[in-house]
């Protein structure tokens, strides 16, 4: 079978909805049964690209020239097949749970949000099939353009500031992302990720190899939510929880991570990130953002932003994995893209069932809500267990590499700081827990579980999690794809 | 066979239309406005036609009348004078089909007198840039800058002050260019520019010489609007006709930048430009500040005709950093620029004209959520013109400064690259303050009249220009590639 087209079309699959999603504005059923087929058909159209990546082959596709000798090219490596079967496979249970999201709390203006979120799909997927870096900058500004719109959808004064935050942020990156991308250029040439990279045989001297590493730092650091330029990402929970569910937990975010292990792994190259010590620059982020956003997370009492602190964390884990350089911790943090994307898309969804349903935001009003909603907060519990490292959910395993990893790498601080987080992770879930479970609530009579639109996808991406964590290669086989991935950086860059 | 005539051709269609609209505007004022979309239209297609056969044949040296230079006139129309005249005449004849409205309410009765004058304002540009001749380009330098005071002129009451204004700096800066034509005339005996290319090298020390280049690059720095020459601009954008403001902007700050490419690439040289004063540099370090300054007015400003204004400052900086950097990647970068900023200012000027026809007046904090409802195609286009603006994927304006942010990591010139980067920053503050208040302001007077607020979508003739040109942003930004290659192989070293 021919695959040539594939990767475009999944791209497009998404894109060719908004036009559909807005002629039927005026019809709700219709409209999200576009957004439905259009995941669907793009799910499926990844799917069709698995078993090649999962031999190690890319599917690569030149369209046409974005600049003299730059063309747009797409290339579907196993990186990208497996980031792209996350974002895909999340968005139809997003889809599910938006329609039941945005209906039960009557959110105004649907039609944009369906609509902008399927270009952000587009544009997650153009990120995770991006050949070059040029590719990459144009799926990567449109993704902070498509976002804009939702963040800032409920038209409240701070989502009017939060998207000036998100945009101050998101923008200066792209800005810092297309100077790097312009050195690179000038410096070797062309802009294809290679495995093993592509600055090694430059002659480039020491501070100029420094200031590309601090411009890509901030270009794609700021999405990736390194401390000190997270700040908008908690300030992006203005959005409707869906969009922080996929994107804030999936999506965007992940783009950044994916971008940083695009950079460490296919622009510099693991060799040349060791060689001139940039991966401790790294380290010592990464692993001060976990310990940091960890202990700012107890002190939220919004369950959205404790959420949220909690992805910032997170996100380093992934970081410090490609940061390690070594075998093992590459394959535990690409394991954790995973990983985190289905354990924190679920607490999310809870996160939104228990908005609309009780009209709850913060964790103190939390009292006792396990009677009322058994399935969510079982899924919460799973979730919470999983963030904290506690097999046999997905989280243990990746987190697992990690150690392994850095103790392969003969590293003991990250080691530390990966257990120290775990127990900070346990600390601030278990409460929540605790006062769902253990407390008397009040006031909670009339109310139920939320609609079956958002309880099945919660209960769904809680078992994922559990699934994957008992048998990492069910499905999709992430695990041969993580490690096939992550030996391919090390095995072409040795002579 | 008319592949050779094809200069004079361009040029005559305007002197053909100036004389043809006032003839028929006396008998009927209404034919004056199709009449300059046609004269406009005709040029455009020449045009086009020009440059295809460029690509296939090469430039043409066209003699008037089959004198020789130095002794007869002559039109060269090469890549660089072809891509210009295609730019200006293909704007200005979608600003003429916007004009249609804009003419019968802001200046009735004067239709014809307007566009008989922008006739020759066009006419001046072309010739302007047609020409291989320094003293004729300057004969067609005043016939442009004296129909586009008059064009300026006519607009709200402080216009004529604006336009005054504009006539006395203007003036200045024509003398200047031409004390600086007398220099070199002096020294060479000649005003070919091909001709006193090839002998300026002879005298490269000579004092003259080096105060005809600065006289020069003044006197057209002011047309220019290069920072710190820039005084007459908003004023002039601002109170003048909203047509005419579409006219002037796009095009005239152009038409004065490619006299600096003529001037630097094609007269002086790149080496004799820079040879006793370091002239490149203090022309991209004007352009820089240029740039800053232009982005952080246009941020302070609240009526959008003042801002846009103060943008193109801003944009023209741009352009003239690109001709600094003086290599094929900035050089590219800058026409490219010219192309997208022609469009992208053209499309918001135009719907700035729109928005005072509609409400009356185009002030920025007095837009609001109502506007999506009334113009939802007039905004989304506003929006993409902005986004542009701003430079993000995959419109026109990111590729204009991805090829100027590679020319200036080439020159290894980080100040430059980092003025590029910050002033997109600002652009985004003062365009997503529009759409801000245009997608999520709820209106503040009253809002009964809010929620009445109905579909009130500008008519034909006023949406289909601001639609193609927002539409040509997307197709530039794809094809850019393809026209970026062309750029390559015109540039001249």
């Amino acid at each position: 079978m021919d695959l040539t087209l594939v990767p475009l079309l999944a791209i497009l699959s998404s894109l060719a909805a908004v036009p559909l999603i807005l002629w039927s504005s005026s019809k709700p059923n219709l409209r999200e049964t576009w957004t439905i087929i259009a995941a669907l058909v793009k799910f499926g159209l990844v799917m069709t690209l698995l078993p090649s990546a999962l031999n190690g082959e890319s599917v690569t596709l030149h369209l046409f020239d974005l600049a003299p000798g730059l063309p747009l090219a797409l290339n579907a490596d196993p990186l990208g097949v497996f980031f792209a079967v996350i974002a895909s496979g999340l968005w139809i249970f997003t889809s599910f749970y938006s329609i039941g999201y945005v209906r039960g709390h009557k959110e105004h203006k649907q039609t944009r949000y369906y609509a902008s979120f399927a270009i952000c799909l587009s544009a997650t997927i153009g990120i995770a099939f991006s050949g070059n870096l040029l590719t990459f900058i144009v799926f990567y500004e449109l993704l902070t353009l498509a976002t804009y719109p939702l963040v800032i959808h409920t038209e409240t004064d701070d989502a009017i500031k939060a998207g000036r935050k998100y945009l101050a942020f998101t923008l200066t990156a792209g800005l810092l992302l297309i100077a790097a991308a312009g050195m690179v250029y000038y410096y070797t040439g062309t802009l294809d990720f290679t495995p093993g990279g592509i600055l090694g045989d430059a002659d480039i001297p020491y501070h100029m190899m420094l200031v590309m590493f601090i411009l890509f730092l901030g270009g794609v650091g700021v999405k990736a939510g390194i401390m000190p330029i997270h700040g908008w990402l908690p300030a992006a929970m203005a959005a409707p929880t869906p969009v922080s569910s996929l994107l804030h937990a999936v999506a965007v975010v992940k783009s950044g991570v994916f971008a940083v292990l695009r950079v460490v792994g296919y622009v510099f190259g693991v060799d040349v990130m060791g060689d001139y010590g940039f991966n401790e620059i790294l380290i010592v982020l990464s692993g001060a953002t976990i310990l940091i956003a960890s202990l700012i997370a107890f002190a939220q009492d919004n369950l959205k932003r404790r959420l949220a602190y909690s992805t910032v964390g997170h996100l380093s884990y992934i970081v410090l994995g490609i940061a390690l350089l070594t075998p093992l911790g590459i394959q535990g943090g690409i394991m954790h893209i995973a990983a985190h994307a289905t354990m924190k898309i679920t607490l999310f969804f809870c996160a939104g069932a228990i908005i609309v349903n009780l009209h709850r935001e913060n964790i103190s009003n939390l009292n006792g809500i396990a009677k009322v909603m058994p399935w969510t907060m079982g899924a919460f519990v799973v979730g919470s267990m999983g963030l904290a490292g506690i097999p046999p959910i997905n989280g243990f395993f990746s987190k697992f590499f990690l150690v392994s990893g850095s103790l392969e790498g003969d590293m003991m601080i990250p080691v530390i700081i990966l257990i120290v987080s775990g127990l900070l992770n346990a600390g601030y879930f278990f409460p929540i827990i605790h006062r769902a479970y253990f407390r008397k609530g009040e006031g909670l009579e009339k109310y139920g579980e939320a609609s079956p639109f958002m309880v099945v996808p919660i209960i769904v991406t809680a078992t994922l999690s559990v699934l994957f964590g008992l048998f990492p290669n069910l499905f999709f086989n992430f695990f041969d794809l993580a490690s096939q991935i992550s030996t391919s950086l090390f095995n072409s860059v040795s002579p | 066979m008319i592949e050779s005539h094809l200069p004079a051709l361009i040029a005559l269609t305007f002197v053909l239309f100036a004389i043809m609209i006032p003839a028929f505007g006396l008998w009927r004022p209404s034919t004056s406005q199709p009449l300059a979309v046609l004269g406009s239209g005709i040029a455009s297609v020449l045009s086009l036609y020009g440059f295809a056969s460029y690509l296939q044949t090469g430039s043409i040296r066209y003699f008037f009348g089959g004198w020789e230079p130095p002794v007869g006139i002559e039109f060269v129309y090469d890549g660089l004078s072809g891509f210009f005249i295609l730019v200006i005449n293909t704007v200005a004849f979608f600003v003429f089909i916007h004009s249609r409205k804009i003419a019968r309410t802001e200046y009735p009765g004067k239709e014809m007198p307007y566009f008989a004058l922008a006739m020759l304002a066009l006419l001046g540009f072309n010739g302007m840039i047609l020409t291989g001749d320094l003293f004729n380009l300057y004969v067609f330098l005043e016939i442009s800058s004296l129909a586009s005071y008059a064009l300026i002129a006519i607009g709200s009451r402080p216009a004529p002050y604006a336009a005054f204004r504009y006539l006395i700096i203007g003036t200045a800066g024509g003398t200047l260019y031409l004390l600086g034509v007398g220099f070199l005339y002096t020294i060479t005996g000649t005003l070919n520019i091909i001709d006193m290319a090839a002998m300026l090298p002879n005298f490269a020390a000579d004092t003259s010489v080096v105060a005809a280049l600065i006289l020069m690059v003044v006197g057209i720095g002011v047309k220019a609007a290069l920072f710190p020459m820039h005084g007459w601009l908003p004023d002039s954008y601002t109170y003048a006709s909203s047509s005419s403001t579409a006219l002037i902007a796009p095009i005239g700050t152009k038409v004065a930048a490619y006299i600096l490419f003529r001037i630097v690439f094609y007269l002086f040289g790149v080496e004799l430009t820079d040879a006793v004063i370091p002239m490149t540099t203090i022309i991209g370090s004007l352009a820089a500040v240029g740039i800053l300054y232009g982005s952080i007015m246009a941020i302070a400003q609240t009526e959008m005709k003042r801002m846009l204004a103060y943008s193109s400052v801003s944009q023209i900086g741009y352009i003239i950093m690109g001709l600094s950097l003086a290599n094929p990647l900035g050089f590219a970068g800058a026409l490219l620029h010219v192309l997208n900023h022609a469009v992208m200012k053209a499309c918001l000027f135009l719907i700035a004209g729109s928005l005072r026809m509609k409400e009356g007046h185009s002030d920025i904090s007095l837009f609001d959520d109502t506007y999506r409802k009334k113009y939802p195609w007039t905004m989304a286009w506003f929006s993409v013109a902005a986004i542009s603006m701003v430079g993000l994927p995959p419109l026109a304006g990111f590729f204009s400064k991805w090829y100027l942010a590679l020319g200036t990591i080439d020159n290894e010139n980080w100040i430059f690259l980092a003025v590029i980067l910050i002033s997109s920053l600002l652009n985004a503050v003062y365009f997503f303050r529009i759409l801000e208040n245009v997608y999520m302001m709820n209106p503040k007077k009253d809002q009964k009249e809010a929620a009445d607020a109905e579909r009130n979508e500008v008519s034909f003739s006023m949406m289909f220009p601001t639609s193609v040109l927002a539409i040509a942003l997307f197709v530039i930004g794809f094809a850019n590639a393809a026209i970026v290659g062309i750029l390559f192989d015109v540039f001249p070293m």
